[in-house]
């Protein structure tokens, strides 16, 4: 049974819309390649930082849930390295538990949003 | 010598010590998410310091969730790792 992770990474806020969408894509390319299948993806955003990272107080954020193997964390996180539009990032191994917590969650935001349209 | 033992006029009102308990026993609550910063804000105290298990009443294993929770937070800046009047 593949593990299921997660990874949340801080893109640089100078970055403009289509370059964060390049990097993401660039992400997801290494992903799909290594053979993981990507359960969910979610993007935050501009968002404002509790603290500056590199002189910088706002930051897109982006997370990525997907289910392989754990091998594919090491190469995804030197990647994740190496590109330096990344300010920064964190990978999660998810449990039983946090997976469940994650499908109650969509399955009530995607209730939610069939409310607001319905009404 | 006057004898130490302080004799005051009425006795000091001694907090009675209500049962704490752990909220997420209690509610059922299997995964605490890093994510959610307003959650977690509630077992951080002003200066954005996790708060002791004493205070809190949690349990043992709840406690060192909320902890790695609050520190994953404070990584990705949903969460000051220092602050004042954080509430």
């Amino acid at each position: 049974m593949p593990k299921h992770y997660e990874t949340v990474i801080i893109m640089n806020p100078v970055l403009s819309q289509e370059q964060v969408t390049e990097t993401v894509d660039k992400f997801r390319r290494i992903l799909t390649e290594n053979g993981t299948e990507i359960v969910h993806e979610n993007n935050w955003g501009l968002r404002k930082l509790a603290y500056p990272i590199q002189k910088k107080n706002t930051g897109f954020y982006y997370l990525t849930e997907f289910k392989g193997d754990g091998s594919v964390v090491a190469k995804l996180e030197l990647e994740y390295k190496r590109d330096e539009r990344i300010m920064r990032f964190l990978t999660v191994a998810l449990d039983k538990h946090a997976v469940a917590y994650n499908e109650k969650k969509r399955k009530n935001a995607a209730q939610k949003k069939q409310e607001e349209s319905a009404n | 010598m006057a004898s130490n033992e302080v004799r005051y006029l009425n006795p000091p009102a001694v907090e009675v010590n209500k049962k704490k308990y752990c909220r997420f026993k209690k509610i059922g609550i299997k995964y605490i998410d890093y994510k959610d910063a307003t959650f977690l804000t509630k077992f951080v105290n002003e200066q954005g310091k996790v708060l002791p298990r004493r205070l809190t009443g949690t349990s043992l294993k709840f406690q060192r969730k909320v902890s790695t929770a609050v520190k994953r937070a404070r990584h990705l800046a949903l969460m000051p790792y220092v602050t004042d009047l954080l509430k």
